[in-house]
């Protein structure tokens, strides 16, 4: 098979990204891997679940006095919408529509990176309050958990954007197409996971 | 090719290797490399036994001694037993299946490479201040008070190593789902291939929770974490915890592929079908799900109570029985067949005693008031060995004498193989089995002497002979290798002539694509069906010849890990070297960037033409 062939919208296959071998090898092997970065992420929601409020005696820090909603909740929002737009850049994807496919990607990469400068702002903040990395147990599992999330974020932004560059010029082919469905699967994992931090660290460290 | 290669110089060859992302070259040096650090673990295993033979020894100090076991235990689980696992994994399972290669050879070679440079970081650490002291187990209120750089060594070296067995995981079971040749369903697969699946999916799901335990103690120990300072906050259960839900299911990642070897030993060497196939699988996947059940039977004497002591003990007895299963359907294999006893049967026979009573020894220790006894003494010893020793180590001699030919094209020789065969057989029992009373009577694990007047030192010395009977066996093995090598008399096909899966039916060597066209699976041991239906090539095809498509070879996988592998020195010297920083950096850009090549440029493979297969048939 001729990797490189140009189609139209009315031969592109209906799952793209898994008409070669290389396509579906890639396609099953980031879910499975999915399934070892979820066990990954229940360990450090475990370890931050026993930690939290826990810290040298007299620690003046919880869950209450630190968090506020309002800015978690406007970091949900904004990911979510991200989630969404990335879902418009695959139906794209579907449809032959590659200028369309980028453009959702684009604006997925935007919404990702304001995502990052809020967080970034939100550690900020903690630290400069004195909540630092070494502060207590409850800080190092806090900024650990939260932390890895964001590195998935950045790793998602470099990937996608390394993919919307590299292929600006050359369209669809069979070849990066489970690459662009498998950058996408990411992006919605890292938004799940989004999910339970939002529930269970912040919502649950505000009301409960 | 084939004829070709064999020309080639010796930098053609090292490059050859270093790039190569053939399963069955990935599978030597899987082979070769676990085999080192096998030899490497068994000499510190000898250190710990001659220390130990008479009370009151200074032959090591104390805390050299610490070294030593922890080096010892940690080198011979992540670095010896389960590469050279993964060699055999390698080089039969997609064979096995009728397949080209793995799933992605790509990663197939980067995995490797990991593995080989996280070991090698790990054992740096002898030379580079002092090896890590605070057990396999690194229990976090032990390893975060080990001075020096010992632990730092452990965790990032294992980080390292880990990531390549996470990787090796994902690619097999990928393989398997997705590249079975035709006619190949999930029931006719051989026991190897699917002890290879079970254990993936248990690697799948185990080694995550050890990457997060590693972090913490790296996090702690290097970068001003907490997890585990309990003045802090920190607890240290948690590392306990972490570790052995990573543990229990990684003692069946050994011990499930050893269950799939001796499976396909029994079936060949009785010349029958295995007995009970179908309960076989069940109590495969069985396992590999109680496995991840049971992890705090380690840890009852911790403190979780009464209740979750109960309910671990109750779910650790249950693992007893689909094990006991296996053992009854390889008595019944065995039964009524027309046996040979090759070096491989000799092993396979073997280890059904020898195992039986690791796994009773495991049933004992699983009531939780009597492990309240055993824990942490001899008796703990004597019963990991005799699973590990008794099921794996023997599992492993056993494939490399039935592999070899399909591996190397020569016959290792059976005489010397029965030699090094006793000599071991006979050393591991009287090593192993007197610990069982020495733990009885009160020796506690993990020390490094005892007094003369403590009634312990006839049962020590006896320990310590039957570890030169072993050293002995496994250097007759070695003498046995080199012979044989040196001789290189090739055996041609078929070699045990019982074969009975597909791995056996391909053409020795074995052409560096596989099958030249994708067989048809018609059966449980497809291979056999075909002999006894006299078909002389031994396989039905599923396809007409045609083009086959190769992947390239790529240097970046060990590019990869060569920047994880200075990162590591950057994270191990933060806060103490000013260069700390920068290497880290520097090593973690050599990695990303390699990545980056690889995901921008574009990498087809290869096709090997019709014509130039005919040729090599017409050539051969
Ligand atoms: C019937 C199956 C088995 C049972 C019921 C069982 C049970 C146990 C129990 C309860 C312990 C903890 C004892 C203690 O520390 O107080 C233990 C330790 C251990 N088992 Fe098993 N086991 C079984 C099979 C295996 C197998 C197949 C392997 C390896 C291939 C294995 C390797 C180990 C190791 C390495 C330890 C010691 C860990 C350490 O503390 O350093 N076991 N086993
Ligand atoms: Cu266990």
């Amino acid at each position: 098979m001729d990797l490189n062939k140009k189609y139209t919208p009315q031969t592109w296959p209906d799952h793209p990204e898994q008409v070669t071998m290389e396509g579906k090898n890639k396609f099953l092997g980031f879910w499975l891997f999915l399934g070892g970065e979820t066990v990954l992420f229940a360990s450090l929601f475990a370890t931050y679940l026993a930690l939290k409020n826990k810290g040298p005696s007299g620690m003046e820090f919880s869950t209450q006095t630190l968090f506020e909603l309002p800015l978690v909740f406007i970091m949900t929002m904004i990911l979510l919408t991200s989630s969404l737009t990335s879902v418009y850049a695959m139906y794209h994807m579907k449809n032959h529509n590659f200028k369309g496919m980028q453009l959702w990607l684009g604006i997925t990469v935007v919404l990702g990176l304001a995502f990052l400068a809020l967080e970034i702002y939100e550690f900020n903040h903690y630290v400069h309050l004195g909540f630092n990395y070494s502060q207590s147990a409850f800080s190092s599992a806090f900024f650990t958990l939260v932390g890895t999330h964001g590195i998935h974020v950045v790793v998602g932004l470099v990937w996608i954007i390394l993919l919307i560059v590299r292929n600006a010029k050359r369209g669809f082919s069979l070849y990066n197409a489970p690459k662009y469905y498998t950058a996408s699967l990411y992006w919605h994992f890292i938004d799940v996971v989004w999910v339970f931090i939002f529930t269970v660290v912040y919502l649950m460290g505000v009301v409960g | 090719m084939s004829s070709i290669a064999q020309k080639k110089g010796f930098g053609a060859t090292l490059w050859d290797y270093l790039t190569t992302v053939d399963h069955k070259k990935i599978a030597v040096m899987y082979l070769i490399a676990g085999g080192l650090f096998f030899v490497i673990g068994g000499i510190e295993a000898m250190l710990i036994r001659i220390q130990l033979a008479k009370p009151d020894n200074d032959f090591v100090s104390a805390g050299l001694f610490n070294e030593i076991i922890t080096m010892h235990g940690t080198t011979m689980i992540f670095l010896a037993a389960m590469p050279i696992l993964f060699g055999f994994m390698n080089a039969v399972m997609p064979l096995q299946i009728g397949a080209r290669d793995v799933a992605f050879p790509f990663l197939n070679s980067l995995g490797f490479w990991l593995f080989l440079f996280g070991g090698i970081f790990l054992n740096l650490s002898w030379f580079m201040g002092g090896a890590p002291d605070a057990g396999w187990t690194s229990y976090a209120s032990l390893s975060l008070a080990s001075p020096g750089h010992g632990i730092d060594f452990y965790a990032i070296g294992l980080q390292i190593a880990g990531a390549g067995t996470y990787i090796g995981g994902i690619n097999f079971l990928v393989t398997i789902i997705n590249m079975r040749a035709p006619g190949m369903t999930y029931m006719r697969m051989p026991l190897m291939t699917w002890t290879t699946f079970v254990a993936s999916a248990l690697i799948l799901f185990a080694f995550p929770p050890l990457t997060i335990g590693l972090f913490f103690l790296i996090l702690d120990r290097m970068f001003g974490g907490n997890f585990f300072d309990h003045t802090m906050g920190g607890n240290t259960i948690i590392w306990e915890h972490l570790f052995w839900i990573f543990g229990h299911p990684e003692v069946y990642i050994l011990i499930l592929p050893a269950f799939g070897i001796f499976s396909e030993i029994f079936a060949i060497f009785a010349r029958k079908r295995l007995f009970g196939y179908s309960s076989m699988v069940f109590a495969t996947v069985l396992i590999g799900f109680l496995g991840f059940m049971v992890w705090a039977h380690h840890m009852f004497t911790v403190g979780l109570g009464p209740t979750a002591n109960a309910i671990f003990a109750v779910a650790t007895m249950a693992i007893a029985v689909p094990t006991g299963m296996k053992i009854f359907n390889w008595l019944l294999t065995i039964w009524g067949g027309s046996i040979k006893v090759t070096v491989p049967m000799l092993y396979a026979l073997a280890f059904i005693p020898s195992f039986v009573a690791g796994g009773v020894t495991g049933v004992m220790q699983g009531a939780a008031p009597l492990d309240y006894q055993l824990h942490d003494s001899y008796f703990i010893v004597a019963h990991f060995h005799y699973v590990i020793v008794g099921g794996v180590v023997l599992a492993i001699l056993a494939a490399l004498h039935l592999y070899w030919p399909l591996m190397f094209n020569q016959m290792l020789s059976e005489k010397l193989g029965k030699w090094t065969f006793w000599f071991f057989f006979i050393g591991f029992h009287m090593t192993f089995f007197i610990q069982h009373f020495l733990g009885l009577m009160g020796m506690p694990r993990r020390v490094f002497t005892f007094g003369a007047d403590q009634g312990w030192d006839l049962f020590n010395l006896i320990s310590s002979v039957g570890a030169f009977f072993m050293a002995a066996g496994v250097i007759i093995l070695v003498v046995n290798i080199i012979i044989t090598a040196v001789k290189n008399v090739p055996v041609g096909n078929d070699p045990w002539e019982d074969g009975r899966t597909l791995e056996w039916a391909i053409p020795q060597p074995v052409p560096f694509y596989n099958f030249k066209q994708t067989p048809l699976v018609r059966g449980l041991d497809t291979f056999w069906i075909e002999k006894q239906e006299g078909n002389k090539e031994g396989m039905t095809y599923a396809e007409p010849l045609s083009d086959i498509h190769m992947p390239n070879n790529s240097f970046i996988p060990f590019m990869m890990t060569v920047g994880l592998f200075i990162a590591g020195f950057g994270a191990l010297y933060n806060g103490e070297k000013e260069w700390a920083v920068p290497v880290l950096v520097l090593g973690l850009a050599i990695t990303v960037a390699s990545m980056a090549v690889r995901s921008v440029k574009d990498d087809h493979g290869f096709h090997i033409h019709k014509e130039d297969l005919m040729n090599e048939k017409g050539g051969k």
